[in-house]
């Protein structure tokens, strides 16, 4: 299969069109601008494509909402502060049970940060990412191929189960080229037979709501919606992992290819580490992980945050072992040797 | 005279609107007009956050609730993916010049082919009676207890005339629905909005000031006269937009 070498932001703009999305709306901010600016030149070039830079993060996701609720593949991308600004169309999406894929290219934080890589949105994305009680499948990538094939992966769990999707990315993936190949994505797009588009007299009229004041209903509906999730639980939850580490250092994005260098260091040195990364952050691979650790003595985290998914690891692991931090922050990417060294420390700690 | 019967594009159900608000008539008045043009299985509407927030219960053409203010954004979606199909807001003064600002003023700016129903109440009806943008100088509200006192609340939001000034407004006019005189002419600037988004000629925007005789406390008769004694003065009737030639 041929390679081309693409940004991750163009990478994950080419794999969107290929399967079939030809509604994007966006609103600029850095480091995610090569998605926007990718699709401003390739939509309006496709019969039907549709590419609208919207007044505000806001008014991009409610097209999103309008697109997708009336029955159309669609998709949107922002930076973090964006993406906080997205929050509010995010929960009326998953409320109306409506498929879309949300791309974050995330940046440092709190507030306008920094334009530089960062991991701090975990939380936001898999623990809250709009009022109500929701979730959001979150797909984490770590290759520019990855932007690819998530992408892909992305809008099928969307449209499977109804619900919005996120690629929670960082700066660094979008913005590194890498050689990246697109296989054979198929246009599998279809409009969504649930679409409020215009009844024609043929079906009942269709209604995009997410308002539900009878609690008898609401509550139902929530039900209905969190047994949905079990069944991504059962059958999206991933991770890739080494077996029978002693020292498991877990990370995703691309923090754990970071991660795989310092483990291969320890490794040069005696020390029987391992590599841990989840490829789905919301469902969080549990069962995965108590496999990966097994026989393990100690669970290293490493993040571009002050610490986030450590809390699931902890949680996974019930508390069972001992699991301890490095990251960066600011924008800084952690180098092999840091981590490395810390590797180290607890090879002899434990 | 042919008889007077409920329009076919409105469900034959209870609403939830106040004793003599004027939702029931501009509601009929927008279920005439899809009637007449005969494009109920190709219209999309958006309801809006507050009175009319139920209202995909009262028409029989597709519907879609959005999140507060942000109706033309998500009108902006359905018609960029479906340019063929007709779709229309309905909004009230909070939702459409407040909270929904900047995403009516860019859907007009961008010309969307979208038609939009503005009713302007002055005043916050669904949550209890709160000040609105278009609120007058001196109204009375649950949160402007003195009266709305412009040094502190500043000005009311004259919508029309603001949209007015932009290319992308191609038909802008403001009525009211207080006696059949006045009802007639919304309905015939209703109609018009629709024609010019069946020629593709962009964003259309009828304003209907309307009553809410529950928040501003007054019988539904004493509301009509406050509405012509009132808001007339400060929100005068009449075309502000028409750049789409005959459509």
């Amino acid at each position: 299969m041929n390679k081309v070498l693409m940004k991750g932001n163009e990478a994950c703009a080419e794999a969107a069109i290929r399967s079939g999305c030809k509604s994007y709306f966006g609103y600029p901010i850095t480091p995610q601008n090569e998605i926007t600016a990718y699709m401003s030149k390739a939509l309006p070039k496709i019969d039907g494509g549709v590419f609208v830079q919207a007044e505000s993060e806001i008014g991009a996701i409610h097209m999103v909402y309008g697109c997708a609720g009336s029955g159309v593949r669609c998709m949107t991308s922002s930076s973090s502060p964006g993406i906080s600004l997205k929050a509010e169309g995010i929960s009326y999406l998953a409320g109306a049970d409506l498929p879309c894929v949300i791309v974050n290219i995330q940046r440092g934080g709190p507030g306008l940060g920094t334009i530089q890589p960062s991991q701090a949105d975990y939380f936001q994305a898999t623990k809250a990412i709009g009022h109500g009680d929701l979730k959001i499948p979150t797909l984490a990538p770590n290759s520019v191929q990855e932007m690819v094939d998530m992408t892909v992966k992305a809008f099928e769990i969307a449209e499977k189960y109804r619900t919005p999707v996120m690629i929670l990315a960082d700066g660094l993936l979008g913005q590194m080229m890498e050689p990246v190949s697109f296989g054979n994505i198929k246009n599998n797009a279809e409009v969504y037979p649930y679409g409020a588009n215009g009844h024609g007299g043929k079906r009942k009229k269709n209604i995009t709501n997410s308002l539900y004041l009878d609690a008898l209903v609401l509550e139902k509906c929530v039900n209905e919606r969190f047994e949905r999730y079990t069944k991504i639980v059962e059958a999206e939850t991933d991770a890739e992992f080494d077996k029978d580490a002693d020292i498991v250092v877990a990370a995703y994005g691309s923090t754990s290819r970071v991660v795989k260098s310092a483990v291969e260091m320890a490794r040069a040195e005696g020390i029987n580490a391992g590599v841990f990364r989840p490829k789905t952050l919301w469902p969080f691979p549990e069962k995965q992980l108590k496999e990966a650790t097994k026989n393990a003595k100690a669970v290293l985290v490493s993040e571009m945050s002050m610490g986030q998914m450590i809390d699931d690891v902890k949680m996974a692991l019930e508390f069972k072992l001992p699991v301890e931090f490095y990251g960066r922050q600011g924008g800084f990417v952690p180098n092999p040797v840091e981590i490395f060294k810390k590797i180290k420390e607890l090879g002899g700690k434990y | 005279m042919p008889d007077f019967k409920r329009p076919n594009a409105l469900i034959d159900t209870p609403t939830h609107y106040c004793p003599g608000c004027t939702h029931g008539i501009i509601h009929r008045l927008v279920a005439e007009v899809i009637d007449e043009m005969g494009i109920e299985g190709d219209t999309v509407g958006i309801c809006p956050v507050g009175c009319s927030v139920l209202e995909y219960n009262y028409f029989n053409c597709d519907m879609m609730q959005a999140s507060h203010g942000r109706a033309p954004a998500v009108a902006t979606g359905v018609k960029r993916a479906n340019p063929d199909k007709f779709v229309f807001t309905y909004q009230g003064d909070g939702d459409l010049a407040a909270i929904g600002t900047a995403e009516t003023v860019h859907a007009a700016a961008r010309g969307e082919n979208i038609t939009v129903i503005f009713v302007n109440n002055a005043i916050y009806g669904m949550t209890g009676g709160q000040m609105a943008p278009t609120t007058l100088p001196g109204q009375f509200t649950q949160t402007t207890p003195y009266g709305r006192e412009t040094s502190r609340e500043g000005f009311p939001v004259r919508v029309s005339e603001m949209l007015a000034t932009l290319d992308g407004a191609t038909y802008i006019e403001r009525t009211m629905t207080v006696d059949p005189k006045s009802i007639a002419t919304t309905k015939k600037a209703i109609r018009k909005a629709f024609e010019v988004q069946k020629a593709k000629k962009g964003f259309s925007m009828v304003e209907v000031l309307s009553t809410c005789p529950t928040n501003w406390g007054l019988t539904p008769l004493k509301a009509l006269d406050w509405l012509k004694e009132n808001m007339l003065p400060y929100y005068p009737l009449g075309v502000y937009a028409d750049k789409g030639g005959n459509v």
